[in-house]
């Protein structure tokens, strides 16, 4: 991935690169086995036949951390157990994400005590927060649909990602603003383009809530 | 909560605890503001005491036949069974009499408990195991509860059961926190192996003559006993929604 | 101690109390190896002696769940075997002294996340006892009771085919498992509104009804069900790679499985028919008929065999309780216990009924009251203590609970059927071979929530 970072610095082809890297890596998306407790239940159903995994390339769950992309922290974390969920995150080559399914490991949960860390990114940074007790697997889907959009809005390469965040600090590159376009805006066309058109306009923020409202409504609408 | 008030000679005084003293001529202070003291409870139910009520202890015989000839059966086998060592040698036989081996007899809810004296458990599991009368088999669980307000506050639970008989026992041995020493029973049922592993983790009993009395559940160098009465909680206050949510054991609980 | 002063002895090159460290290019590495790994391992030298030392650690695909296993190896021969647990330790047993007694379901159904009914349902039956009103609960709240139980017991055990069998190389036999336990999730959350993890028995009777459409599912998996039970027999049974990998191996007989606490489908493969169903029933089941599984070979195959059986026999259970579910309360007649409410989904989709809201708010000074006092304070339980065991899917699951006369229970203690299962692992397993190790293993069906609660 050097060659083009070399002749075009500035990454003006690199978008198209850029996407079909992050899509190929999200098009076969590897988790390694993290099942813990009840999630990890949950989390076998979902690779089993009713809510299959398969059909997001995910089916294959990496016994070996070396050979896994996605680490899907299923379960409730215990204060013996933090060191090795540090080992097998450390084990897992670059790129790799971290989903945190879950109430127990994204916060604690209910076990508000002394043995559970209260929220895996004590120990790991986490991409994606999945609450539930424990989510079904059409949570654990969306879940990984989101991560899916996330991943397909990174930025190409090491190297790039240092020189973003060189000028990031130095105040020229880009930053995540709040009222910026959110990434799974960026990934959609007609989203992107509506956004665009309501940053002119200087009403993204009323698109944003127009949008989840109609979302939200279409739901509810479905099911009666 | 603490302001200064001025005196009626002008003098600013400071109440450090809530209030104002005012200064009396014969020194004595007054302190408060209606009269109010203690809790802010007016209600008087705050400083309501009631018995609880604790199973009361039974002599014998109890009165439920299947629990008298249990406590009759382990009378005679221990006090016709050679105490100690049954390996022979030159181990002075020493019969154990029942009342020096058990304190205390407990029918409660169909269920009989025996306080056992913590230095003769092991005999008293042995006859138990062993009589022909008795047959308990399966130790089924070891446990431990910590009665905070007592002297002997850590007291070690054993359920055993008799799969020819169909029936339970409880026994129970109390030990301080100062000198928490109580013999193994693993020898007599391997099976308590790790449930006294875990009751040493979580209360800090120690068994003697355990093969291998080291932290099960929490990491080997953890200190403290987590089930303790006097062992925090340990939870963080949770922020949700704008507000700050304390840990369970500090919330505000209608007990 | 292996730590040395000199750190290049140590092949891990650590101090005493220190994760050892070295310097890489990319900087300082940490090797967190946890425990006493050091010491295990450096009493083998590692390139003269032949045996060699193997961690199965807590992140594995085949120990069941966060189970560390290390073993002596000799060749392909295990001649030590050593359990690690308490990767799973979430302290439940002391945060139910800080809630009230009715909460308390929601706590002690994650323990053994396979079977949360049947922790559910032990818990309960400890604090009825307490409390004293076993003879009150109602009679189609018992049915019930016993209806989710058998049906979790299925549910359990076909968790328990699934993962041994793609353990042991039929990888099918995870999908089929897992399509049988959907049918029964379902079944689940039209009865209790979850999946997993329900809180459905509470103290006093289960929290609500069983819907019709439950019922209808019900009658349906009782038909398809045994033709399926005997596709999976037909896939494995006789099935010579199955055979091989499980006759006469991992094989612990009576003596051993008594010593050492073993009960359950472990303790009937060797022969002895103990199932507290019948010999000290509880809920009802005396008057049930059903048979005990029970196999005389000790082996995994035997066990596998077992619990297929179990599966055929809950599914008689099962229509025996539809046939006798009279209509009738599902929750204790005492105002002053039972939970205070009619659920229904209301209009955010939660919560209780508007009919009982309004009764409550309305027109009840009384039921007003107990929900007042039940929701914020709970009901007081007399003092003394009790042990109620029942037959879980994994062996005789105990509840110990002790009350000091307050809201909050003084202490409870769970006598995990996983716990004192898995001290025979070293026993199965030490002279076998390796791969017999992972059969013994999943064969004595440890869930280690509730191994470590």
């Amino acid at each position: 991935m050097g060659i083009e970072e070399k002749l075009l610095p500035n990454g003006i082809l690199l978008t198209t690169v850029e996407k079909l890297v992050n899509w190929s890596r999200k098009a076969s998306f590897w988790p390694a086995t993290f099942g813990l407790a009840c999630c990890a239940i949950e989390m076998m159903a979902t690779g089993a036949a009713r809510y299959d995994l398969a059909r997001f390339g995910m089916e294959v769950f990496r016994a070996s951390p070396r050979q896994a992309d996605l680490m899907i922290v299923a379960g409730r974390v215990s204060q013996k157990m933090a060191p090795v969920l540090r080992q097998i995150y450390d084990q897992m080559p670059e790129p790799k994400w971290v989903l945190s399914m879950g109430v127990c490991a994204s916060s604690g949960g209910m076990f508000n005590n002394y043995a559970i860390v209260q929220g895996v990114d004590h120990v790991v940074p986490v991409d994606m927060y999945l609450p539930g007790c424990p989510p079904r697997p059409e949570m654990l889907l969306d879940a990984i649909l989101k991560l899916h959009e996330k991943v397909m809005a990174e930025p190409l390469g090491e190297r790039r990602a240092k020189t973003v965040a060189i000028a990031a600090a130095e105040g020229r590159g880009p930053k995540v603003q709040p009222g910026s376009m959110p990434s799974s805006y960026r990934y959609d066309k007609a989203k992107r383009a509506a956004w665009e058109k309501a940053v002119a306009e200087g009403t993204e923020e009323q698109l944003r809530i127009s949008n989840w409202m109609q979302q939200a409504a279409q739901k509810a609408g479905g099911n009666q | 909560m603490s302001e200064p008030v001025n005196g009626s000679d002008g003098q600013v005084v400071g109440g450090s605890v809530s209030g104002a003293a005012a200064n009396m001529p014969d020194g004595s202070v007054t302190r408060g503001m209606f009269g109010v003291g203690g809790s802010g409870d007016t209600s008087g139910f705050g400083g309501l005491v009631r018995r609880t009520g604790v199973p009361a202890v039974s002599g014998r015989p109890v009165g439920v036949d299947e629990f008298d000839e249990v406590l009759d059966g382990l009378q005679d086998a221990l006090e016709t069974r050679p105490a100690g060592d049954d390996e022979g040698g030159d181990v002075e036989k020493a019969f154990l009499s029942f009342d020096e081996a058990i304190e205390r007899i407990v029918v409660d809810r169909g269920e009989l408990t025996l306080h056992i004296k913590p230095e003769h458990i092991l005999d008293v599991c042995r006859a138990l195991r062993d009589d022909e009368g008795l047959r308990y088999e399966l130790c089924s669980s070891v446990s431990g509860v910590d009665y905070l307000n007592q002297d002997r506050r850590l007291h070690a639970v054993y359920h055993l059961t008799s799969m020819t008989y169909r029936r339970r026992l409880r026994l129970e041995c109390a030990v301080t926190a100062e000198d928490p020493h109580l013999p193994s029973v693993s020898s007599v049922y391997p099976t308590a192996d790790w449930q006294e592993r875990e009751t040493y983790d979580m209360f800090g009993i120690i068994f003697d003559g355990h093969p291998n009395l080291t932290r099960i559940l929490m990491p080997d160098d953890w200190e403290g006993y987590p089930q303790r009465k006097d062992y925090p909680l340990g939870g963080v206050p949770v922020e949700y929604k704008g507000a700050e949510i304390p840990p369970p054991d500090q919330r505000r609980s209608y007990r | 101690m292996s730590q040395q002063n000199n750190p290049q002895d140590d092949i891990y090159g650590g101090r005493a109390g220190y994760a050892p460290e070295r310097e890489t290019t990319q900087g300082k590495v940490f090797t967190v190896t946890g425990g006493d790994w050091n010491d295990v391992v450096s009493g083998t030298d590692p390139i003269h002696d032949e045996r060699i030392v193997v961690n199965m650690g807590p992140q594995h695909p085949s120990t069941h769940g966060v189970l560390r296993l290390i073993l002596e190896l000799e060749g392909e021969t295990v001649t030590e075997a050593r359990t690690v647990i308490g990767y799973l330790h979430t302290g439940i047993e002391k945060n139910l002294e800080f809630r009230n007694w009715t909460q308390g379901t929601t706590f002690v159904t994650r323990m053994d996340y396979l079977a949360p009914i049947f922790n559910e349902t032990a818990y309960c039956l400890a604090v009825e006892k307490l409390l004293g009103i076993t003879e009150t609960i109602p009679e189609r709240a018992t049915t019930i009771r016993v209806l989710m139980m058998e049906l979790n017991r299925i549910a359990s055990h076909l968790v328990w085919l699934a993962t041994t069998g793609m353990e042991l190389g039929a990888l099918s036999m995870m999908i089929y498992g897992f399509r049988e336990r959907e049918f029964i999730l379902d079944i689940f959350e039209l009865v209790s509104g979850l999946r997993m993890n329900m809180a459905y028995v509470r103290p006093g009777g289960v929290a609500q009804d069983v819907p019709p459409e439950a019922i209808k599912k019900i009658r349906e998996l009782l038909d398809f069900m045994p033709k399926r039970i005997k596709e999976y027999e037909n896939l494995l049974s006789n099935q010579p790679i199955w055979l091989q990998r499980t006759k006469g191996v991992a094989v612990l007989d009576v003596t051993g499985c008594l010593a050492l606490g073993v009960t359950g489908p472990v303790l009937r493969s060797a022969g002895l028919a103990w199932d507290l169903r019948k010999t000290q029933p509880y809920c009802g089941y005396e008057t049930y008929e059903f048979d005990v599984a029970v196999h005389s070979d000790a082996d995994v195959w035997a066990r596998y065999d077992v619990r297929l059986t179990e599966m055929r026999e809950s599914l008689k259970i099962i229509e025996q309780a539809l046939d006798r579910l009279k209509p009738g309360p599902v929750m204790v007649d005492d105002r002053k216990i039972a939970w205070p409410a009619q659920l229904a989904v209301g209009q955010d989709g939660i919560g209780n009924s508007l009919a009982h809201v309004a009764k409550i708010m309305g027109q009840s000074m009384e039921s007003l009251i107990h929900h007042f006092k039940l929701v914020t304070e709970g009901f007081r339980v007399p003092a003394g203590q009790v042990y109620i065991a029942i037959e879980g899917p994994r062996g005789e699951l105990g509840v110990h609970a002790v009350s000091d006369g307050g809201t909050r229970p003084f202490r409870v203690h769970y006598r995990e059927p996983s716990f004192v299962n898995l001290q025979a692992i070293p026993a199965m397993a030490e002279g076998g071979l390796l791969a017999d190790v992972i059969a013994g293993g999943a064969s004595l069906d440890p869930v280690m929530g509730g191994c470590d609660r």
